[in-house]
């Protein structure tokens, strides 16, 4: 009777089919990837039907958080946001260093008063998470978010000219250019457990510059 | 290991030997490592589905006042307090007729949906038979879209008044406009609560 061979040595295993999956889905997540964005709060968005796409370079937004405080960010040209911080800082003699000049330019949201912005801004991204503040005032006394929101809308709108009538220039015949796309949007994100109330004094803020077509962020559901 | 060459022992004592055979293999191991590192870290970063947005337009703030009251016919008012929603139909208290009776709903499927799908049965119509043309490319798009927006202007159309109490929370919020816009309603008011609504919210709410 033969002898069963036994193997000599360790078995040896070709991971070469192993590592081509894993390269290829590496390949496939890196390219797939849009980054979460570093925002001071995360929301729960509600979801509904609405199936427009959140505009990434002529986006006001404003954010809702659970406790009802309110947040701002302006998404788009670094001119823009220059020119925004710069005339807020000037508006509330708020002493901004260079450093913190550009700090701002480099961060998403930001959620505190103008007194509180110079020590916000030195500090480090997770500190800002756990920042004590009330978030941007809104109240009719001291409504810092509708300055943020006009200035911003100002600078946009200027910006957004020139970009159009740039886009024209340089767009092929068939190509169309739209102006709405060079608007600035106003876009809502808002906690779905944040009292309305709290998400009202910014919408009663964006009707007070009459700027009444507004935008909720949500995740998108399907339609039944 | 995985990939260990094993070559000992075998040399010492048998007659001849001969030249070493240098292996092709090559220690996959740290390669994999890091391809899975790269891998977990991307799954993790990544967002895949992103956000979208639902439009609403406001009422403008700083249009005067007509004296004239806004003939309100054909239309649902609905208020909104914490995890509940209520509406009435029409007027509030109108002239010469009963008094407003609050109706609770909710927004499963026996709620809101069917109420504004009876509702607002002539603009989903409507909808039904653009759909259908423009299955059989009777027409094109755009030109669907504005018959659809026309349809909503209709006086057979329903208007749609949002109203929020104090306690209302935004999902709630969001998921009536959202129901609104499944209803195709092309008329959407958000608008203050007036006291005596509040008033009947209070009272139902006990």
């Amino acid at each position: 009777m033969a002898k069963i061979k036994m193997p000599k040595g360790t078995p040896t295993i070709d991971m070469t089919p192993m590592v081509d999956l894993a390269f290829l889905l590496v390949t496939f997540f890196m390219l797939a990837a849009n980054f979460r964005s570093n925002e001071p709060v995360d929301v729960n968005i509600p979801s509904s039907i609405g199936d427009e796409e959140v505009p990434e370079k002529t986006l006001i937004l404003v954010t809702v958080d659970k406790g009802g405080r309110l947040f701002f960010n302006v998404a788009g040209d670094s001119t823009v946001r220059r020119s925004v911080i710069s005339q807020m800082a000037t508006k509330y003699k708020a002493p901004l260093s260079n450093a913190q000049f550009k700090e701002y330019l480099k961060i998403t949201s930001i959620g505190c008063s103008m007194a509180e912005l110079p020590a916000y801004l030195s500090t480090d991204g997770e500190g800002r998470k756990n920042f004590k503040t009330l978030g941007i005032p809104a109240d009719s006394t001291n409504n810092q978010l509708k300055d943020w929101i006009n200035y911003a809308n100002l600078a946009m709108l200027q910006y957004g000219k020139d970009a159009y009538l740039k886009a024209k220039d340089e767009a092929k015949p068939n190509e169309v250019v739209k102006p709405e796309d060079f608007k600035p949007k106003f876009v809502l994100k808002v906690e779905g457990q944040a009292e309305y109330v709290r998400a009202k004094m910014a919408i009663e803020t964006f009707r007070d510059l009459n700027l009444n077509n507004l935008h909720f962020v949500t995740s998108l559901e399907n339609k039944q | 290991m995985a990939q260990i060459v094993e070559n000992g022992g075998g040399d010492s004592g048998k007659g001849k030997k001969r030249p070493k055979k240098s292996s092709t293999h090559v220690d996959m191991t740290p390669m994999v490592d890091l391809a899975f590192l790269l891998l977990t870290f991307f799954v993790l970063t990544s967002t895949f589905s992103k956000p979208k947005v639902m439009s609403l337009v406001y009422p403008a703030k700083d249009v005067p006042e007509s004296t004239e009251k806004p003939v309100v016919k054909n239309a649902i008012t609905f208020l909104i307090t914490k995890d509940r929603v209520f509406y009435y139909k029409g007027e509030l208290n109108p002239a010469g007729g009963p008094k407003t009776e609050l109706i609770e709903t909710d927004f499963g499927p026996q709620g809101v949906r069917k109420l504004l799908a009876k509702e607002n049965e002539y603009v989903i119509r409507e909808k039904l038979k653009l759909d259908g043309q423009l299955t059989r490319k009777e027409i094109v798009d755009s030109v669907a879209k504005k018959k659809l927006i026309e349809a909503q202007k209709t006086p057979q159309a329903l208007k749609v008044l949002v109203k929020t109490d104090l306690k209302a929370l935004c999902a709630n919020f969001i998921d009536l406009i959202d129901e609104l816009y499944i209803a195709n309603i092309g008329m959407i008011a958000p608008v203050d609560i007036m006291k005596d609504e509040q008033a009947l919210i209070d009272a139902k709410i006990k």
